[in-house]
């Protein structure tokens, strides 16, 4: 075996990932921790600064509810969330965030973070629930008060976590190794808190050369945090609710600004806008094809309608936006200091999150005030926190149940998977979306403050099984062994008989996903057959998975990180499958079963026995709380 | 080739015991050449563009050209990033040259205190309120 020193770290709260939800995480339990005397450790597999969806910056903080000012309420954002998601939400978990996330915004803005402010020192939002900042240092800002809060000498940056350690049926800590030195990690732990984001590249993206890396969704996040709560036996929800972004083509710059702030229309080859020309499509999702606003899954299946009907490019009327936009001002003065207050917000939306799309822009020579650009859907990603679902099925708080809810939606402590010990936010805990980068930051607090509630009650104890322990760390070094073993086998190392490379590994999935469960190629469609034929495939691939190999420990990373997708990916098809009906039509599209029905009206969940690896798929209910 | 380096600017950030680009990119992609103490993106093809190893290199060796794939050649986005600001330079395949200026925060690097000065709230682990609230609410905190 590969000679790697273990380093064995003991810890009462242990926080893997350092994304939006971790740091919320970690500023909360540090605080309890001091108070009794507990300690609290964070793991990330990048550096906090700039790890995870936030790495680059953000335009917009998407979730503000505004009590303060009194003008939504809790109820409205439920209301908003449920139809978006074609009624399959946990209210529950929804009203919890709703109700912390105000408090994580006004604390970013303490922290450091520019937030737009009016003449009269009101935040400026971009729609209803969504603030403008300079966020280009978001990340950075959010990261700082969490290191303040536990220490850096309680961080672990570029360990990768692979996956959960159990004892007794509870989650007793983390295994993972250092992708910087050859050291493998033992993180023992009362209570983990996973946070490690979605996942990207479980499907094969539209650009396959050097754009392979410009999915909308970071490259770095590979279904980590499904593949722990998978492997621990935890149950997960939504596992079929995949998001498909709409964005400018290619460089999938956002479009939030141009739709909410600049009122932009989206018009196909002929000039009609769809949303206007295929309306009575709507009638066909009823209750919520007629709820305001448009379910974001049905405005991509009408604007999809028309390019499968042969009736793109579909472009984004920049230049009608601004002109209008720019033509209520009163004389020529204001109206070119309005253009170039334009202009500025129209390049800072990019600069601050997608630079590649200003690149895009400055390439094809395009003054957004002049010229339309065109947008398309992305390929799917799996990412909780924003308009998809998909994630541990989680407890909610006690205050919120109902005397329906409390048997289905409540097991004791706020956040916690159906394994104890699990602790979720963010993107891997599920049926809570429309949470983004500031619910993320509230739901961690809230997970945090539940697990070190179960560590004060409930006082886990663990034992550790050093056998079981040391086999783990053989399966997780093994690509490098296979590598060295066989590596002299053929006079060009990535091709090879005996073992796979990782990037291949990826491409295999990527080619299964798209064809047979709805990628871009299959127009995001599917059905039975098509989905019985990938699980066959897939099988194949797993098997084949123990034969990964990696020749450094960036590869090795490489070869786990495929791992997780793969994982992503069996989750996701099983419950499609179980699914027979359709009800996203924007997301995926099942021919066979092409309408939505009401016996599908419930959570499809699922999960596996750690012991014989059997998936089991359950349905449970869908209750309101209002 | 997303990210690239040019070699006569990188100085290997003077062989400390890690460089800057390295410690950064959210992808670890960013690797040295020990041989020529050079860096370079080791896998350009799962670069994300995010221009955070641009953004902290300390003699300005990284540039991105944007993906060959899709993008027109001859267009480049440039930042200089100071503690309080970030300017951008955008270059037109036309030569055209644009520049804004954005804030990027309003407080001193590494003065965020995790109650934000609201102080710890409630201060009770069995409520629903979590550290700071129901101060940092900034009104009364609403159970439904
Ligand atoms: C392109 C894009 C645009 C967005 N725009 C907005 C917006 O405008 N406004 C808004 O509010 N929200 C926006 N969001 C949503 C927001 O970014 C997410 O909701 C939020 O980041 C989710 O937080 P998280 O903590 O779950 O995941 P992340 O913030 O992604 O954090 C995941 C963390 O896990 C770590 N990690 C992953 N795998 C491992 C592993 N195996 N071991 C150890 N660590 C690991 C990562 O390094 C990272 O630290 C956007 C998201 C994307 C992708
Ligand atoms: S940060 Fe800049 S100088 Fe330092 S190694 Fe990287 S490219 Fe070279
Ligand atoms: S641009 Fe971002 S993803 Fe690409 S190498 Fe630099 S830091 Fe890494």
């Amino acid at each position: 075996m590969a000679n790697f020193e273990t380093v064995e770290v003991s810890t009462d709260l242990l926080i893997v990932g350092g994304g939006m939800a971790a740091c919320g995480a970690a500023v909360e339990a540090a605080h309890w921790a001091k108070k009794n005397n507990l300690k609290v450790t964070l793991v990330d597999k990048a550096a906090m600064d700039r790890s995870g969806a936030v790495a680059m910056g953000l335009s917009a903080i998407n979730q503000y509810v505004d009590l303060k000012t009194g003008k939504n309420t809790l109820k409205d954002y439920v209301d908003y969330v449920r139809n978006d998601l074609m009624g399959v939400t946990r209210e529950d978990l929804v009203v919890n965030i709703a109700r912390h996330v105000d408090s994580s915004v006004h604390l970013f803005e303490k922290w450091g973070l520019p937030i737009w402010k009016d003449a009269e020192g009101n935040y400026v939002h971009e729609g209803r629930w969504q603030l403008m900042i300079n966020g280009e240092s978001y990340k950075v800002v959010v990261a700082e008060a969490a290191k303040n809060a536990i220490g850096m000498a309680n961080i672990y940056e570029r360990v990768f976590i692979v996956g959960p350690l159990m004892s007794g049926g509870k989650c007793s800590g983390a295994v993972g190794f250092s992708v910087r030195e050859n050291k493998f990690y033992i993180f023992k732990a009362k209570a983990v808190m996973v946070a490690m984001g979605g996942a990207v590249h479980v499907f094969k993206p539209r650009s396959a050369g050097e754009g392979l890396g410009r999915a909308w969704y970071p490259p770095w996040n590979s279904g980590s945090s499904a593949y722990f709560t998978l492997k621990a036996g935890a149950e997960m929800t939504c596992q079929e609710v995949r998001f498909i972004p709409v964005r400018f083509k290619d460089a999938y710059g956002p479009v939030g600004a141009w739709f909410l702030l600049f009122k932009a229309r989206a018009t196909n080859a002929k000039g009609e806008s769809y949303m206007d020309t295929r309306k009575d499509e709507l009638e066909k999702w009823v209750p919520y094809g007629k709820v305001k606003p448009v379910p974001a899954n049905l405005r991509n299946w009408l604007m999809l309608l028309d390019v499968m009907n042969g009736l793109g490019p579909i472009f984004m009327r920049t230049e009608e936006a601004i002109q209008k936009i720019a033509e209520s001002t009163t004389d020529e003065k204001a109206y070119k200091k309005k253009m170039k207050e334009l202009e500025s917000e129209a390049w800072e939306d990019f600069l601050d999150m997608t630079i590649s799309q200003a690149i895009l822009w400055a390439a094809t020579n395009t003054a957004p005030e002049e010229k339309a650009s065109e947008i398309a859907a992305a390929e799917p990603y799996f990412i909780g926190s924003h308009s998809g679902a998909s994630g541990a099925w989680v407890s909610g708080p006690e205050d919120l149940q109902t005397s329906k809810t409390k048997n289905d939606y409540f097991w004791g402590y706020v956040n916690m998977a159906t394994v104890p010990g699990i602790f979720c936010a963010g993107d891997a805990s599920g049926a809570s979306s429309h949470k983004f980068s500031s619910g993320s930051h509230a739901e961690g607090r809230i997970a945090a403050k539940g697990a070190i509630q179960y560590i004060m009650k409930e006082k886990p104890s663990h034992s550790y099984d050093k056998a079981a322990i040391d086999a783990m760390k053989a399966e997780i070094l093994k690509p490098l062994d296979l590598f060295e073993q066989h590596k002299a086998g053929s006079s060009d190392p990535e091709i090879n008989p005996n073992y796979m490379k990782p990037k291949m590994f990826m491409f295999r999935l990527q080619k299964l996903m798209d064809e047979y469960a709805g990628g871009v190629t299959a127009q995001f469609s599917t059905n039975k057959a098509l989905l019985e034929k990938g699980m066959d495939l897939l099988t194949f691939l797993k098997e084949d998975s123990v034969n990964l190999a990696a020749k450094d420990l960036h590869e090795l990373m490489r070869c786990w990180e495929n791992i997780h997708r793969m994982w992503q990916a069996e989750a996701h098809m099983r419950t499609i499958l179980f699914r027979e009906e359709t009800r996203w039509p924007g997301y995926y599209f099942r021919s066979d079963t092409p309408s939505m029905k009401k016996d599908w009206e419930v959570f499809a969940n699922c999960k596996v026995d750690p012991k014989t690896g059997e998936w089991t798929m359950i349905k449970r209910p869908i209750h309101s709380i209002y | 080739m997303p990210s690239y380096v040019i070699p006569d600017k990188c100085d290997g950030c003077k062989a400390l015991d890690k460089t800057a680009c390295q410690h950064i990119c959210p992808n670890d992609l960013m690797v040295l050449n020990k041989d020529l103490m050079k860096a370079y993106n080791c896998e350009p093809e799962m670069c994300w563009e995010c221009y955070n190893c641009v953004k902290i290199c300390p003699t300005q060796a990284i540039e991105v050209r944007g993906y060959a794939d899709f993008v027109p050649m001859g267009a480049t986005v440039t930042p200089m990033r100071s503690s309080d600001t970030i300017m951008w330079t955008v270059k037109f395949r036309n030569g055209m040259l644009k520049r804004f200026k954005f804030p990027i925060r309003t407080t001193p690097e590494g003065t965020a205190v995790p109650d934000g000065g609201y102080g710890a709230g409630t201060n009770d682990l069995d409520s629903p309120h979590l550290y700071t609230e129901p101060p940092s609410c900034e009104t009364a905190f609403q159970t439904k």
